[in-house]
Parts: structure tokens; sequence; C-alpha cells
């Protein structure tokens, strides 16, 4: 682990030249605060009960020099972490633009090409990107550490922000702004293509059926939707409650609903559940699962449930 | 106003009278002091159990020792105790209450009977709060909308506690500022008061003209949450962000009602311990109301991210790097004291001289959020955990035990065993960097706050912080123990064991009910440590 993550967008490098400069003269003052600190607790440590003390109450040239020093210091740097924020936020004209929203607790990205992800950001290297953000319910934040981007997004207001990947990978999308029971569950992953890779992406899988859905068993592809889609931030495999009931164990199950009626977990329950999350609501748990109507297809859907078939 | 005290030549010591009663109903400001003093503690003591289980739960990834919602019912009892209930009132409210009077010579303070409604408005806050502990709410302390106002849990309750909580802060704040005003003893003129008292007259001026800014904030969350009016709601016409623009235009200044005092605090040990005079009197006693100033108008450094305007983040900015100035000319004129002294490392200087190397660590690491661009990436990540930690342990808390240690003889009458007061000075120290250094790095790496769970790539950095909690922990316990045992003890504390020139010295340990004998004529500064030359006042 190095002390910064890895610079991966074309504005990281830039802040971390301000974090650095801040990092060495914050190192020097604390360096030399610490020794004469220390030293003169040293050096001037009561030996013997009657020592006599200099009667010093000040000194106006020293006071002048440690308030001019740190000031010219200090403004100097807050013009520099200004010039760089200048270029943070000031998107290039030709810069594509990406819709996120954040809802508790996924994102959901819709393109200018028409295709639409979830949780997952599809970008390509060197090409500039703008992301126009909203919020559906609550205060989130889009931040990606790699890039040192970071951004609140709001309800009912557009907020913006911008970077030019520069290296192919896959990097951490967190949100930073506290959102509630998943707050921390609010991952998603941001995946630099390579022009060519995205163009096949462009052309390729989807949210619609793609040639994904066709070539993976179904088992296979729930997992991967389970992780992908974002059913994984509130619904563990291991029998743990996070927000939802766990997977672990529960086809088939049979428990108990608010109103107090009791279900089983059978496929129908399951594709309801997922479809029209709100219509019936597991007894200990709060309504906040978001419908999936238009997210999933019923194919999708049916390979969940052969997944969680398998979580025994 | 208290009366003109009468010469009496018995000693009454102000612990004398005993029984309930006697505490309930008195106005003794000494007293009322203790009541303040105990209540933080025991917050202080409760909200720093629910760190350790915090703490516990991030051991690992998953929230595997209580679950997500439970985690964040817990970071908001945490931050709100620490904030609203140990820390603003602090060491203003307790040892405010006890110094004020003895330090500039009065008998109480201007207004006794007030000082005891404060109190009881405290508790009355505390009730409440106590009360909302029924169904606690998940928001943070920081009770952002329209989280706040909607989430199910019970938010109303918890900020109309923290609503009452607040008169009790604009009362005493309006107490002390008349006390410093008029009830100096002769001959105590502004540049001869210990700057205990300077730092708690810029403190009591936050407190008056900030507080009432976050008790209207809340009432307005209130009645968005019960009435349905729609003031931070956007389908309702109302603005997300304005809320936080309220709430930090309060919880800004707040910051610094809870650090002023406790570089008071500094500002009177170090002199006595190295006997030597405070050095550059006036440019700390200054730096305390210009920070205090300068404090109402650096409220959106915490909104670099939120929305505001480009240009209001740039203006923000700058306003807070003029508040960094004042601070670091405290630290070194802190440092220049020490030279050429006589350095005693009681446990209450090691406290001091803790406060020092912290407070550097925080103030520096404020730099770094201070700065647009690197704030943009350190928002709202572990490296703010760490920093607020470094200023409000490192600072106001180090102030705190420093001077729980300092004034215990005073306070007392009794002596607490000094070897264990350093033991637990260590553990605290060394634990508190354990704890909290490596967070930075986390904050750095880009571990967000406020997270139950977290990606595996941090798990050994949150270990480490987890252990050092033990040890921090540990540290506390034990001086805990060590202060309560010390009040059993038969060791009579001698009026002035330091050597001390300040007034509160200069009579018994405990003082008498009335402070002094007879009014103190005033004739030099607090600080004439050291072969004297020339004295100019
Ligand atoms: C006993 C030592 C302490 C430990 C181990 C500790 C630990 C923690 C932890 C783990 C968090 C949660 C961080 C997050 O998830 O974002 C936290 C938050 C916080 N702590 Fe402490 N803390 C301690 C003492 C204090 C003190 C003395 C204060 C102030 C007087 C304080 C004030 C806060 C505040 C204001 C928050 C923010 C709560 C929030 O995010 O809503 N803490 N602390
Ligand atoms: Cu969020």
């Amino acid at each position: 682990m190095t002390w910064i993550p890895e610079a991966a967008s074309n504005l990281a490098g830039k802040v971390d030249g301000v974090i650095l400069v801040i990092t060495l003269i914050s190192i020097f003052f604390f360096v030399l605060i610490t020794a004469v600190l220390i030293y003169f607790a040293v050096k001037y440590r009561r030996k013997r009960d009657d020592e006599e003390t200099p009667y010093i109450t000040g000194n106006e040239p020293l006071e002048i020099i440690w308030t001019v020093i740190p000031s010219i210091l200090l403004i100097l740097l807050f013009v520099y972490g200004f010039v760089v924020y200048k270029d943070m936020r000031t998107p290039p004209k030709d810069a594509v633009d990406i819709t996120v929203t954040g809802k508790q607790w996924i994102w959901t990205f819709d393109y200018y090409n028409g295709k639409k992800s979830l949780n997952e950001l599809y970008v390509k290297q060197n090409v500039p990107v703008r992301m126009i953000m909203r919020a559906d319910d609550v205060l989130h934040s889009f931040f990606i550490p790699q890039f040192r981007v970071k951004q609140d997004i709001l309800p009912g207001r557009y907020t913006q922000l911008w970077f030019t990947p520069t290296k192919v990978g896959t990097y951490d999308l967190y949100c930073a702004e506290y959102c509630g029971t998943g707050h921390s569950q609010m991952l998603g992953k941001v995946i630099v293509l390579s022009p060519e890779a995205y163009d096949i992406w462009e052309k390729g899988i989807g949210v619609d059926e793609g040639d994904a859905v066709a070539s993976l068993p179904p088992e296979e592809l729930g997992e991967k939707l389970y992780k992908e889609k974002g059913c994984n931030a509130c619904h563990s495999l291991d029998g743990s409650v996070v927000i939802g009931p766990s997977f672990k164990g529960l086809f088939g199950k049979t428990g108990t609903l608010e109103d107090g009626s009791t279900y089983v977990a059978d496929e129908n329950y399951i594709i309801k559940s997922i479809y029209e999350p709100q219509a019936e609501i597991v007894q200990g748990f709060q309504p906040v699962m978001p419908s999936f109507k238009g997210i999933l297809s019923e194919g999708e859907v049916d390979a969940l449930i052969a997944y969680i078939k398998t979580l025994k | 106003m208290a009366n003109e005290s009468v010469a009496t030549n018995v000693y009454v010591p102000y612990l004398e009278q005993k029984g309930f009663m006697s505490w309930l109903v008195t106005t003794d400001h000494k007293r009322i002091g203790i009541m303040y003093l105990i209540s933080i503690s025991l917050f202080f003591l409760i909200a720093g159990i629910i760190a350790l289980l915090m703490r516990f739960e991030l051991m690992t990834p998953m929230a595997d020792f209580v679950s997500p919602h439970t985690y964040n019912v817990l970071f908001t009892l945490h931050g709100s105790l620490m904030v609203f209930f140990f820390i603003v009132p602090g060491l203003a409210a307790s040892f405010g209450n006890f110094l004020i009077p003895l330090m500039i010579g009065a008998p109480d303070v201007a207004f006794p009977k007030l000082n005891l409604g404060s109190y009881y408005i405290y508790i009355a806050g505390t009730i409440i709060v106590l009360y909302a502990l029924l169904q606690p709410a998940d928001t943070g302390w920081t009770f952002y909308t329209p989280y706040s106002a909607t989430t199910d849990t019970d938010v109303v309750m918890i900020t109309f506690g923290v609503f009452v909580l607040g008169f009790s802060s604009i009362l005493t704040g309006m107490n002390f500022i008349v006390t410093i005003h008029k009830m100096r003893a002769p001959g105590m003129t502004w540049h001869r008061l210990p700057l205990f008292i300077w730092a708690s007259y810029a403190t009591a001026v936050l407190q008056l003209l900030a507080t009432p800014v976050v008790g209207i904030t809340l009432l307005l969350l209130i009645a968005e949450r019960s009435l349905g009016v729609g003031f931070f709601d956007p389908a309702k016409g109302g603005d997300p962000v304005l809320f936080q623009n309220f709430f930090w235009f309060y919880s800004h200044p707040a910051v610094y009602i809870m650090i002023i005092p406790a570089m008071g605090v500094i500002s009177e040990i170090i002199p006595v311990f190295a006997r030597k005079p405070i050095f550059g009197y006036k440019a700390i006693a200054y730096s305390s109301l210009g920070i205090a100033f300068i404090s109402f108008l650096v409220w959106a450094h915490h909104m670099f991210t939120s929305g505001i305007s480009e240009v209001a983040a740039t203006i923000f900015s700058f306003l807070t790097f003029l508040v960094a100035i004042p601070t670091a000319i405290k630290v070194f004129n802190w440092l220049a004291t020490l030279y050429k002294g006589s350095i005693e490392l009681h446990s209450a200087m090691l406290y001091a001289l803790g406060f020092v190397f912290l407070f550097t660590i925080g103030g520096l690491t404020g730099v770094f959020l201070g700065a647009l661009a690197a704030d943009i990436h350190l928002h709202d990540t572990y490296f703010v955990v760490a920093h607020m930690h470094y200023v409000m342990i490192g600072g106001t808390v180090m102030g705190f035990f420093g001077a729980l240690h300092f004034w215990y003889p005073k306070w007392f009458g009794k002596m607490f065993n000094e070897s264990v007061a350093k033991l637990s000075w260590f553990l605290v120290f060394v634990g508190f960097n354990i704890t909290f250094f490596p967070q930075f790095f986390l904050g750095i790496q880009g571990m967000p706050r406020r997270y139950a769970t977290y990606p595996e790539e941090f798990q050994s950095l949150m270990a480490l912080s987890t252990y050092g909690s033990w040890i921090l922990g540990l540290g506390v316990l034990i001086m805990t123990v060590n202060l309560i045992k010390g009040l059993f003890s038969d060791e009579k504390a001698p009026q002035n064991p330091y050597g001390s020139l300040s007034l509160e010295w200069q009579v018994p340990s405990p003082p008498p009910t009335l402070n002094f004998d007879k009014i103190p004529e005033v004739t030099d500064w607090t600080y004439g440590y050291g072969k004297k030359k020339e004295v100019d006042a």
C-alpha cells in the first residue's frame, strides 16, 4: 500500500501536488515545534527547587517573524489549492455527459448513447467525462479516491463534476455523505476501458438482454447480477442481517409479514419482492428496497432465483 | 449581585455544608462548577464507552458485532453526547464557573441564581435526550436534512434536547461576560487578567452570539418533521443545503467554544511549571478574540463539496487560512515561554505539553482541509475523523485533563497519586496516537467516514486503530480511578503547592465559601515569575 492511492485521472496528479506540498511544509513545522519542545523540556528541566529564571515577557521582532512567515506560507498554500480547484471545477467543452442518480443505496448511470447501468460506471480512457448528478431521496456523495474527485449530490438540484480517466482498470466508487442504514454498502465500480474495449461495450451488453444473459448458466449470471445490481448492498450470503433478509437459506423458507400474514419464499414471492418491494414487507424490516422494474428483465430475475436456490 | 464580602475570620470551606439540599439550591459558583464537572465527566465516560464499542465493531470489515443500523445509532450518540453534552459545556461551564470569580477576585459570578438556573436547564436537556434514547436517532450529530427529516428514528426528541441545552449555554455565556466586566477586584485591569479569563471571555461571546442560530435551525427541523413545513425539502420548494449553512454557522464557532477554554488552561499551566512569565501575553489574549471573530466567517469550509458556488468556496477557503494564523501564534508563544525556564514535569504540565504537540498535528492537518483541492479528496473521509479528534481530544480533552490535575488540590483540598497520574498520562498519550494517527492514512487512501462496514484493504490500519483505543481506554480508566481515590485520601492539599501567583492559589484549599476574606487589591499581573527588573503593567 502506498501512502496515497494510484493516480488514475488527469486531476489526480495535480491534487497530489497540493497534498504533497502541504505535507512537506507540515512536516517541517511539526519537526521544528516538536524538536524545540523536547529540547527545552530536557534542557531546562528543574534540577533544584530554588532555580532562578529570567523575567522575559515577550519579544516584538520574534512575534512579527512568526506571524508574518506563516501568513505568507498560508496565503501561498491557499492560492495553490485554489488554482487546482479551478481546474477541477472547469470541465472542457468536449466532455461527454453521463447522468448519475443516487438513491438509497444504489447508483444509476445514464449514458449519452442511451445505455444505462447500475453501480458500474463505464468510461473511455483519455476521454473527459462530465457527471451530471442528482439524488432521488437524501444527500449522497460521489467519491472516486483514485481520481481524487468528490461531489455531494442533492435531491432537487443538479451538481456536476468532471475528470479524464487516464488508466485502464477498475476503481472504487464510494458514497461519502452519510445516507442512512446502507451508507457503507453504497459502493460502485468505475470501469475504465480502452477505446477498443469501450466500443465493444457500447455495442454489446447492457441492461437489456444482451449476449451475457444468453451465454452464462443461470446460477452464474444470477451471482453476477447479485453483485452488479447492488443486491449485495443489503442482502448478505452468510445469514447475517445487513439491511434486508439474508439470501442464505431464503428459498422455500416461511416467515411472517408486517401485517401478520405468513409467506413462503417461492418464485412468485421473490419476483414480487423484486418488482414491487413495498407490497410485502417482512416483519422486522424497513420498507426501503427500491423497485427493480425496468432495471432487471424477467430473464435476469429468473437467473437471480436460480442463484438464490443454490444458497442453502 | 452577590453581597460585598464582609470580613469574616473563620474559615468555612465551601464544601463544609453537607446534604443533598445544600447542593440543589446552592448558588455558589464553585459548587455549580462541581455539578457541571460531574455531569460532563459522566457524559464523557458514557460517550467514550460507546466509542470503544464502535472501534470494536470496526476491527473487521464486516458488520459482525452490531448491525449497520446499530452502528449508525452509536456514532450519532457518541458524536452528539461528546459535542453537546461534554465538550461544548465542558471546560467553560465546569472550570469557568469554578475559576472565573476566584481568578478575578470576586465572591461569585454576577448572577448566582441565574447560574444555578443554567445548570437546571442543562439537566432538563439531559433528561429529554435520555428519553430520546428510547428510539435513538441515526442521523449523526450533524442532523443533515433531508435524511434527518425523513428517517423514522426519533430525531425530534434529541434535537429538542439539544435546543434546550442551547439556553444553558447562552445564559452561562452572558453571566460570564457581565462577571468579567463588572466584578474584577480593584487593580485587576484587563491587561493583568489571567489568560484563562481572556479565553473564557472570548468563549462566552461566541456562546452568546452563535448558539441562538443552532437553536432556530433545530426548531426549523422540528417544524419540518412534525408539521411538514418545507424549509429544507426541495419537493416543497425548500433548500437542502440551507440546513448545512445554518448548522455550520453555529457549529464552526462552536468548535472554538470547545477549544479556546483549553487554550486558556494551557496558558495558565505552562508559566507556573516553567516559572516564567507567559511569553507574548497580549498576542495570546488578542488572538483569542481574533479567533472568535474570524470563526464566524469560515463556516462553509465544511461544505466545499456540498454544491455551494465556486466563488463562495474560494472566499471561505481564504478566510479559513486566516484563522490558522492566530492559532499558530499561540503555539509559538507557549514554546517561547519554556525558554530558560525551570521546568517541572508535573502531570498537569505533561498534559499541557501533550496538548502543544497534539494540537500542532491537529492544526497542521487543518491546513490540508482548508486548501480547496486537497479538501475535495479528503472531505468526509477518516482524515477528517483524525483531524477532528486531534483537535478535540489532543486539544480540548488534554486541556481538560490538564486542568483536572492542575486545579484538583484547590478544588477539593485533596491530592491524587502523582506517579499513577503520570502513568495514565503516558497511556492516554500513546493510546491516543495509535488510535488516531493511522486514520490520517486511511483517509488519504479514501476510506469514507460513518461506514459501518468497509473494504478489506483498510483492515490492517483499522485494526491498529482499535488496539490503540484499548490503550487509550485503559489510560482514562486509570486516571479516573486515581482522581476518585484521591478524594478519599487523607492527604490534605496545601494552599499553593506549585507556587502560582494567580489569585485562586492565594486562598486556602478548598476555598472558603465567599472566596476571599477581603476583596484583594491587585497590584501586578498574574505572571510575574522569574527575576524581575522592571514591571510595566
Ligand atoms: C475515547 C476516545 C474516542 C474514540 C476511540 C473515538 C472514536 C470515534 C469513532 C470510531 C468515530 C466514528 C467515525 C465515523 O464512522 O465516521 C467517532 C466519531 C466522532 N467522535 Fe469520537 N472518539 C473518541 C473520543 C471523542 C471525543 C473526546 C470527542 C469530542 C469531544 C469525539 C467526537 C466525535 C465526533 C463529533 C464524531 C463524529 C460523529 C459523527 O460522525 O456523527 N470523539 N469517534
Ligand atoms: Cu450515500
